[in-house]
């Protein structure tokens, strides 16, 4: 547990030493005002919750969440920190856990900053602020489950770019597997059940029921099975493949 | 104590280490020769559980690296070819990192953070980032890594390449003073190195060991009494070269 502790720790710090944590927080501040307000039409709507922002999340994720992940294993593969770190006395879960959960953290750190769009829904009206704190939760969730998925990739790879690019594709169709885009592609040669399980991978069906205020078992247990299924490919990506 | 059965490591068709074995016993320091290519490099990730062996068994300090990686590591210390390290931290930052990880105590981790500290000539650099170091320093940061947890068993993977003169000194004296009572597998292909500090030398070629003895047993085997000559004979098979059997003689 110490490990996993001290692998936290040095990576969250590692946010921090460059300019990576105020470029990344800035962005991700303005463009989700940017989408609430004008794409969502915050104040024209005049209700007072928080739905048009919570909306545009997971296309927002969609970017910045893989260039988040991307550095996590394919910067230590480049650098060689890798041989470093797999040589200490750490078990590769350790390691996995360890990245993940700073990552994960910084991205928590990121959402929590949102909290003025918080104070103006209630200095502007009454919101349900049940169901805002069901909606941040969500949003936090979704954004666990795209890391995982992002973690994973970055360890195939030495190369942040490559890493990107795949992210953000495999992130693309696991928030839209519910949709007749991804749908289709299985509707005419699957069976009914195959096609049912992709339309339950979702992202966005999932984080959809539980921005509404609704926090299902069924739900919390989606992102716990994709987190740590995403982090157990992640653990045997880095035993299959340690060097290089 | 290091022992290495029937290692062999295969990368498709390329067979980088061949069937070797060997043991190394506290107190030895043992340079590891070779060209360029040759398995040096390999031979180290093995024995430090980096990489996987295509078969073969390694054991350090009684403990089997596939087996039992946890207890293995913890009695190294190993510094990788190039001494990788995070670039963006602070000297501090990153030792107290590896402290953190080898579990010291509170009392320990100090007294042994002021130990490295002072043997590799860090204080005027610790609140340096780590990137901003020249080459000679990155190193020592990398070495002081290694000896943090005051291992049994220490693996160093061409340590003073690309080091100036002096710099090369700092390090050879360093490894003769901690040389009584541990294990040290140096590699290299600087043949006066093994001179200065080991007291075995193991001369590997294409994955294969071709030659275990002392430095200076070795050296004797040319005519010309030049560990070169014996090494350059020993890997390309060349006859000693004429005009320095004469100048010996």
């Amino acid at each position: 547990m110490h490990n996993v502790r001290a692998i936290f720790r040095r990576e969250f710090a590692s946010y921090f030493a460059t300019p990576l944590a105020f470029v990344f927080i800035v962005i991700f501040l303005l463009l989700a005002g940017v989408f609430a307000f004008y794409l969502g039409g915050f104040y024209e709507r005049g209700q007072a919750d928080l739905t048009p922002f919570f909306t545009y999340h997971p296309w927002l994720y969609l970017f910045l969440i893989p260039a988040l992940s991307m550095r996590l294993w394919a910067e230590e593969r480049k650098s060689g920190s890798i041989e470093l770190l797999m040589t200490l006395p750490v078990t590769a879960w350790q390691a996995v856990l360890g990245k993940y959960l700073a990552a994960w953290c910084f991205a928590g750190v990121a959402l929590a900053l949102t909290f003025p769009m918080w104070i103006t829904v209630n200095y502007l009206g009454e919101p349900d602020n049940g169901a805002i704190l069901a909606a941040y939760i969500g949003s936090f969730l979704m954004a666990g489950g795209l890391l995982a998925i992002g973690a994973c990739i970055s360890a195939t790879t030495r190369n942040q770019v490559i890493a990107f690019i795949f992210t953000v594709v495999i992130c693309f169709g696991f928030l839209l597997s519910g949709f007749p885009l991804v749908l289709n592609l299985f509707k005419g040669w699957a069976p009914q059940a195959v096609v049912d399980a992709v339309a339950s991978l979702s992202f966005l069906t999932h984080f959809g029921s539980i921005s509404k205020g609704v926090i299902d078992l069924r739900d919390l247990l989606y992102f716990g099975t994709m987190i740590a299924a995403w982090l157990a490919a992640n653990v045997i990506v880095l035993e299959m493949k340690k060097a290089d | 104590m290091i022992e290495i059965s029937h290692l062999t490591k295969r990368y498709g068709a390329l067979t980088a280490v061949d069937d070797i074995s060997f043991n190394v016993e506290a107190g030895q320091v043992l340079g590891f020769l070779g060209p360029n290519g040759a398995g040096k490099s390999t031979t180290m990730k093995m024995i430090t559980g980096f990489l996987s062996p295509t078969a073969g068994s390694i054991r350090v300090c009684g403990h089997d690296v596939e087996r039992e990686p946890i207890a293995a590591k913890s009695c190294m210390g190993y510094l990788p070819e190039g001494a990788p390290s995070y670039a963006e931290m602070s000297v501090r930052a990153f030792l107290n990192f590896i402290a953190d990880v080898r579990g010291l105590s509170a009392q320990r981790r100090r007294a042994r953070l002021d130990d490295v500290i002072e043997r590799l000539g860090l204080a005027g650099v610790l609140e340096q980032v780590i990137e901003t170091l020249s080459k000679g320093f990155r190193r020592r940061v990398g070495l002081a890594q290694a000896l943090l947890h005051d291992p049994q068993v220490l693996i160093l993977d061409e340590t003073t390449d690309g080091l100036d003169p002096n710099q090369k000194h700092e390090v050879r004296t360093l490894i003769n003073a901690m040389s009584k009572d541990k294990i040290i597998v140096i590699s290299t292909h600087i043949l006066e190195e093994v001179d200065a500090v080991c007291n075995r030398a193991i001369i590997i070629a294409s994955g294969k060991i071709l030659a275990d003895d002392t430095p200076q047993a070795l050296a004797a085997r040319a005519p010309s009494g030049r560990l070169d000559d014996v090494f350059r004979q020993i890997t390309t098979g060349a006859k000693p070269a004429r005009e320095k059997e004469v100048a010996h003689a």
